[in-house]
């Protein structure tokens, strides 16, 4: 295809992508550089149904000059990024300049929002994505392997998992894995331990959210991989059971290397959606023993007070963080692509 | 006494029977239970140096004796627009549907009730026009909206519609009626009767006497798990911080400033007693939230509990339980602790603002129209369905509990630009060390550098 027919080719998704994704991203990059004014605020005898109580305010006309002034807030430059919430480089400094031990370092690190939060979320990336792969291939194998007749009913209810908003998805588990509930009162009765609670112990939570991870995302590999494997020649299966290869080996050697560029396409999404992990930690409500990236930008934006520039640093974080991970396997294609191309 | 006079009067009183009393008339609340004051709460010094006076004998008898007012609001409305944001329960839901009937032909009515309403609230309030003109609001969630300016003084519609509006009702800040308040809530505790009839033991007043029955009840094998409170991490879990340390007689902030002053000897006593207390707890104890503490006293798994007073309805009726809980449950005020004379929890009112970014002709149809939303229909209509600040209010054991909290003198939650940071600082902190995964002085080292981060972000602190 020649550059200018591509070009127009693309040119509507381009600009859509422009307008919606990289307008906003450099919005969050200037805010993220910004803090809010300093608040001007007065006391005030504030009363109500419980009394009267000698309060502060936010004077308004003041702090509405401050603002006129400086709509954009206080410049901060890389401050938020550096912060204790964030990449806390004064903190780290500081406990590795005091702590005794690397465990104790460690211990310091992990009581940091950002780390802790970033150790959950790579833990999780790391260990969901290889599972949702092995556990994709198998179930595709084993449909492929059905006969005609079974194949589609097995294909909608294996995919079932995905269909299933992951809100609700993890809701449902969540009322079944409490104590109460019928996984967890059968996980009691099997272990013989009546304390045991899937949702109190960090470990167990953690295990509990990769194995739902794994559960609503293995679908998606799945029904790629199955796609892929109507695409396997027959003559080279055939060829290979002529040379007295079995199953296994044909699945070694000639279906999994057919199947290896779609393995990379699924890598990649899964990498990316798995670092942005969220909706398991709130439909759980794990939040006391987990916390991903995704978690901390929501949080930052609830409740009472909206904290835009600390979210803001945490959303662009996120950002290069899943550059980095990408980075590996987009630099194998692009080499892949120019060893083609020669 | 001219009305001024005593209006003046009521600034410095709360709960005063004459501030309760419509003008120039005298209604007698007799015929409610009455509950008896707890001892030693009677003119307790303010902290703030105002004397406040609890001259009534008990506040339910007060929430009878509310002026019997029939407000000059006029329904139905003939023009203007009703746009309300709420948050999504029961005694809301009947406000709103009320406020709904206020109007006209060819008024145009919107109700969004949402649990999610504070995230909303200021984006929605902030464009002129604004997407709603009425928000209703608590304690923190007016916080916001003050903050950025986004509701209006209420005082001429005030004088306009509802001369006879009970001082009880008005929220007034630095002199201004920013809010009309119509229901009340607190946080107290719920014990189970029989169970304690079983221990041998009174219905406890402090929290050293609920940690003194919740052994007996272990020790003699009824329950596993007797206590619960709202732990859950988060907002839940920084409120149950902010009540036990209010118990304890601690101050959030160093006086005058936005300095958190929470690293000390109070809050690690407050932390204390929390982690005494969940021992009792269920071990999934951090993910509990209002559902799931009502689901676990209602299945009778729970022999003393801290929840919130609007779920006492809930409780009480026949849905949900067995008679044998519902029939053993009493709502008892917020326990003391340590030796403090202020029950460990706080005072919350719900009610409603008028946005200031809309027109005059809006705000007066929509300030008429939620009016005639808490008036007397509504209350008769939904009598357990809040602990409704109004003369038609009839209060049944459901109340009990927030009554007799209040009655003891506890205070409302602090209406602080920056008590909104430190809430949520202490809610993502503290879960570490109720796990036992840190020790008490690092969770409020941690809650003490997040708020003081998030604070310097929002232009609090320097």
């Amino acid at each position: 295809m020649p550059h200018r027919t591509f070009l127009w080719f693309i040119l509507p998704s381009l600009a859509a992508m422009i307008l919606f994704i990289f307008f906003p991203i450099i919005s969050v990059v200037i805010q993220s550089l910004y803090v809010e004014h300093e608040q001007v605020v007065i006391t005030s005898e504030n009363c109500g149904p419980f009394g009267c109580q000698t309060e502060t305010t936010v004077d308004l006309e003041a702090t509405q000059e401050l603002r006129d002034a400086q709509p954009l807030g206080r410049f901060n430059g890389l401050g938020t990024y550096v912060n204790r919430g964030h990449l806390a480089t004064q903190e780290l400094a500081t406990a590795w300049a005091e702590s005794e031990s690397l465990g104790a370092f460690w211990g310091q690190v992990m009581n940091l929002p950002f780390y802790r939060a970033l150790a959950f979320t790579l833990t999780y990336t790391f260990v969901c994505t290889p599972l949702v792969l092995g556990l994709g291939l198998a179930i595709a194998l084993g449909v492929n392997g059905l006969p005609r007749v079974f194949r589609g009913p097995t294909i909608f209810f294996s995919l079932l998992p995905m269909i299933v908003t992951p809100l609700i998805g993890s809701l449902i588990l969540f009322w079944m894995i409490d104590a109460e509930g019928i996984i967890g009162k059968s996980l009691q009765v099997l272990l013989d331990d009546p304390e045991l609670s899937l949702k109190a112990s960090p470990t167990l939570t953690w295990i509990t959210l990769i194995i739902y991870g794994v559960w609503s995302s293995a679908p998606f590999a799945f029904v790629i991989f199955y796609a892929g494997l109507q695409t396997v020649p027959g003559e080279t299966l055939e060829a290979a059971m002529i040379d007295g290869a079995s199953r296994w080996e044909r699945i070694r050697y000639v279906v999994i290397p057919h199947l290896a560029p779609l393995a990379v396409f699924v890598t990649l999404i899964q990498l990316m959606d798995n670092f942005k992990v969220f909706e398991p930690i709130v439909g759980f409500s794990a939040e006391a023993s987990a916390q991903s990236l995704s978690w901390i930008i929501y949080n930052d934006l609830r409740g009472d007070t909206q904290r835009f520039g600390s979210a803001a640093a945490t959303s662009m974080l996120t950002i290069i963080g899943v550059a980095i991970l990408l980075s590996p396997v987009l630099i194998r294609t692009w080499r892949d692509f120019n060893r083609k191309r020669v | 006494m001219t009305s001024r006079m005593l209006a003046n009067e009521c600034k410095l009183r709360r709960f005063d029977l004459a501030c309760l009393r419509p003008r120039g008339r005298v209604t007698c609340g007799s015929g409610h239970k009455q509950i008896a004051p707890l001892p030693g709460v009677r003119g307790q010094q303010g902290d703030m140096g105002t004397m406040m006076t609890l001259r009534l004998g008990a506040l339910s008898t007060a929430f009878a004796a509310l002026a019997a007012t029939t407000a000059i609001a006029s329904c139905p409305i003939e023009s203007g627009s009703i746009r309300v944001l709420s948050n999504e329960f029961g005694a809301l839901r009947a406000v709103n549907a009320a406020a709904a009937d206020c109007a006209g032909e060819g008024v145009e009515v919107v109700l969004n009730q949402t649990t999610e309403h504070r995230d909303l609230q200021v984006a929605a309030l902030t464009p002129n026009p604004a997407e709603y003109t009425s928000a209703v609001v608590a304690n923190s969630s007016i916080v916001p909206l003050m903050n950025e300016g986004l509701i209006r003084p209420l005082d001429d519609l005030i004088a306009e519609y509802a001369p006879d509006l009970p001082k009880l009702n008005q929220v007034s800040v630095g002199g201004n009626v920013m809010a009309i308040a119509f229901m009340a809530n607190a946080q107290h505790l719920y014990v189970r009767t029989d169970i304690l009839e079983q221990v041998g033991k009174e219905i406890p007043t402090t929290y050293e006497e609920v940690l003194d029955v919740l052994a007996a009840i272990e020790e003699a094998g009824i329950m596993e798990h007797p206590f619960a409170m709202n732990t859950k991490t988060g907002w839940n879990l920084g409120e149950e911080f902010i009540n036990m340390y209010l118990g304890h007689g601690g101050e959030f902030f160093k006086p005058g400033t936005a300095e958190v002053a929470i690293n000390n000897e109070t809050g690690l006593k407050t932390l204390e007693m929390l982690a005494a207390l969940n021992a009792y707890a269920n071990p999934d104890f951090l993910t509990f939230d209002s559902n799931a503490t009502q689901a676990l006293w209602e299945s009778g798994e729970l022999a003393v509990a801290y929840m919130w007073g609007s779920r006492g309805g809930g409780m009480l009726d026949d849905e949900g339980s067995t008679p044998e809980v519902v029939n053993n449950t009493k709502l008892v005020a917020a326990p003391t602790v340590d030796g403090g004379s202020l029950p460990a929890s706080t005072l919350w009112w719900d009610g409603f603002t008028i946005a200031k970014n809309i027109s005059d002709k809006d705000a007066a149809a929509t300030f008429q129209a939620m009016v005639h939303g808490i008036g007397p229909a509504t209350v008769e209509a939904n009598q357990s369905e809040a602990v409704w600040l109004s003369s038609a209010y009839q209060p049944g054991p459901q109340a009990e509990g927030v009554s007799a909290t209040a009655q003891a003198g506890a205070k409302p939650y602090p209406m602080l630009p920056y008590m909104g940071l430190l809430h949520t600082a202490l809610g993502n902190e503290l879960s570490a060390f109720l796990q036992g995964q840190e020790s008490a002085e690092q969770a409020l080292a941690d809650v003490e550098a997040a708020y003081t981060e998030a604070a310097r972000e929002q232009g609090f602190l320097q």
